[in-house]
């Protein structure tokens, strides 16, 4: 029981991470492999506020969204968009934005190392204990879980019911045919590539609430984003916060009972159950 | 069938390895550990190029190979003579390949990128989490080997590199792979089991990699898992590969001299500013240079030839 809460917990972070990246990869067709820097920002952000002003990390996020949301624009729309253009088909323009964001995230850790050093942060914020189902845990954690939650939700809500949301997810599906029914999918996509920038951003501005980062940890959470991302299924929000919780259970339950040194390893095994039994995700139709 | 333009190439080849094998008795100590860094990243791009180059996939796998070839030098090292190491590491290193191939290479690039992404920190996780069960903590790598042997071994493991990548070039194996770079669904529907194909190839540059990592364990004299698995090597030899250009079987080591020079200047005056340096370098190869240096000079040639004529 202890378990799935503390599993729960970490998951529901997890799930706004994994959801940004699935706006850029799924929604913006950008493997962004710089994600994880970007969330490292978000937190340092977060780290800096309250450090130097005692400014509430819950605050922060409403300064961190936005600045992160006009970052990852410019990112698309300079640096992404000619390669977007260029490219004969989707395998080229993988190879091409997987090499393009890697060198983003190399120079944001080289940037952030210079800045900030190679050092841990972290911060002790509402470091007070919660009593649930009889267990206690820290209270930063359970506001981080209902941040990313609130968020995720109204992302959620966002994405079904609005025009535009329902555009963003018909150039997930079809970004060809989308065209043929006006919809702007150069600009769409832009701006579901920055959202999922700023989703990020935020979630790493709520993570560094209760865990410690580092200048080069980035790249943890790019490979954990993107294992819940593929086993939630491409351009599929619901089905990343499902395997977003089951994977936050998957990893507390390996870190409690085997060895916490196991986390990532863990992740791989499910990684690899899902290449090998469904790779189209958990909820994804096979293709034909 | 050998042509004369190929007689030329190998002779060229052999010459050039043969004043590269001088190198010990001509430059001093400096020289020599330039020339084992350049040796050593030779064999890993080259063999790195032989698999992504055809089909664009982009291994990330290096770290993991080279840090379980140490690792069996470094445990073997007590069983075993040292040269009956570098077979066993090649056999490993060929084995693991092939399950990620196995798991990875039946789907599409992105896949395997993720996974190979994370593979030396996953197997850094397995052995670090073996070695806290077992209660040790490193290993003590002690032999006589020294850096000028070392520096031979790399190069003769490059000579069979290239002797590999030519042979593979000339045989429907090579072929198949062009074909499957140039258009899986076309290689699928003309009877190529791409899937095996690709997966024999990464098997062979998985195992050169591991190789290497055996050659180069008695330069470290101790082994912990932070050492044997730096994950910055993967994307060293990612680099050095595509800046030379990964079309030619000389391309990477067009890329690999400057690189090297280029780093060791770069980490004497600001150590920290390495990781900027490969996010550089990323940026440039893929807006300026998306066939590397080879490419360039295949289109200054043909731009000379085009004003001759």
């Amino acid at each position: 029981m202890d378990i799935i809460i503390t599993g729960l917990l970490l998951g529901g972070t997890y799930a706004l991470i994994a959801i940004g990246l699935n706006l850029q990869y799924g929604m913006a067709r950008i493997m962004n492999l710089a994600n994880g820097e970007l969330l490292v920002a978000g937190g340092f952000a977060a780290f800096w506020f309250y450090t130097a002003g005692q400014v509430s990390p819950l605050l922060t996020i409403f300064v961190v969204a936005p600045l992160a949301f006009v970052a990852n624009w410019l990112i698309y729309v300079v640096v992404l968009r000619p390669l977007v253009k260029r490219a004969k088909n989707r395998g080229q323009l993988e190879v091409d934005s997987i090499l393009t964001t890697f060198g983003i995230s190399f120079i944001s850790v080289g940037l952030m190392l210079a800045v900030f050093g190679g050092n841990y942060f972290k911060y002790s914020y509402l470091a007070t204990p919660v009593e649930i189902f009889g267990a206690t845990y820290g209270s930063n954690r359970v506001t981080a879980f209902v941040v990313a939650a609130i968020i995720s939700a109204v992302l959620l809500l966002w994405l079904h019911l609005s025009r535009t949301g329902m555009a963003i997810r018909a150039i997930s599906v079809a970004p060809n045919s989308a065209r043929l029914v006006g919809i702007n999918v150069p600009q769409l996509a832009a701006i579901a590539f920055a959202l999922g920038g700023a989703v990020t951003a935020v979630g790493g501005s709520v993570v560094s609430t209760f865990l410690t980062l580092d200048a080069s940890t980035g790249v943890i959470f790019t490979l954990k984003a993107l294992i819940i991302v593929i086993m939630g299924g491409v351009g599929d929000v619901r089905g990343t916060i499902i395997a977003a919780l089951l994977l936050g259970i998957l990893e507390t339950f390996v870190a409690r009972v085997i060895d916490p040194g196991l986390t990532l390893a863990a992740a791989y095994l499910v990684f690899v159950l899902i290449l090998l039994f469904r790779p189209q995700g958990l909820f994804g139709q096979a293709q034909t | 069938m050998i042509t004369s333009d190929e007689t030329r190439n190998i002779s060229i080849a052999v010459v050039l390895l043969a004043l590269a094998a001088c190198l010990p008795w001509i430059g001093g100590p400096y020289a020599l550990t330039i020339g084992v860094t350049i040796v050593m990243f030779t064999a890993l791009s080259t063999s790195w190029a032989l698999f992504s180059g055809p089909t664009h996939y982009i291994s990330l796998a290096t770290a993991a190979f080279f840090g379980v070839g140490s690792y069996v030098t470094a445990i073997g090292i007590g069983f075993l003579p040292y040269w009956a190491l570098l077979p066993i590491a090649g056999v490993i290193g060929a084995i693991l390949a092939a399950l990620v191939g196995l798991a990875t290479l039946r789907l599409s690039g992105v896949y395997f990128v993720i996974f190979t992404l994370g593979l030396a920190e996953l197997v850094r996780q397995l052995i670090t989490y073996g070695q806290n069960k077992s209660g040790t903590k490193g290993l003590y790598v002690l032999t006589n080997i020294n850096e000028t042997m070392i520096y031979w071994q790399l190069l003769g493991l490059c000579a069979l590199v290239y002797l590999a990548g030519w042979l593979i070039g000339r045989s429907r194996l090579g072929f198949a792979l062009r074909i499957i770079g140039d258009d899986e669904q076309v290689a699928k529907h003309s009877g190529i089991n791409t899937a095996a194909a690709k997966i024999m190839l990464f098997m062979v540059s998985g195992a050169v990699a591991a190789i290497v990592g055996a050659m180069l364990a008695p330069r470290y004299v101790y082994i912990e898992p932070a050492i044997a698995f730096t994950p910055m090597l993967s994307f060293q030899v990612v680099i050095m590969a595509l800046l030379g250009g990964t079309g030619r079987l000389w391309g990477p080591v067009v890329g690999v001299i400057p690189f090297t020079f280029l780093w060791e200047a770069i980490s004497v005056s600001f150590p920290n500013q390495t990781t900027l340096l490969l996010g550089v370098c990323f940026l440039l190869i893929v807006y300026l240079l998306p066939k590397g240096f080879v490419g360039l000079l295949q289109a200054i040639q043909r731009r000379s030839r085009e004003a001759l004529s």
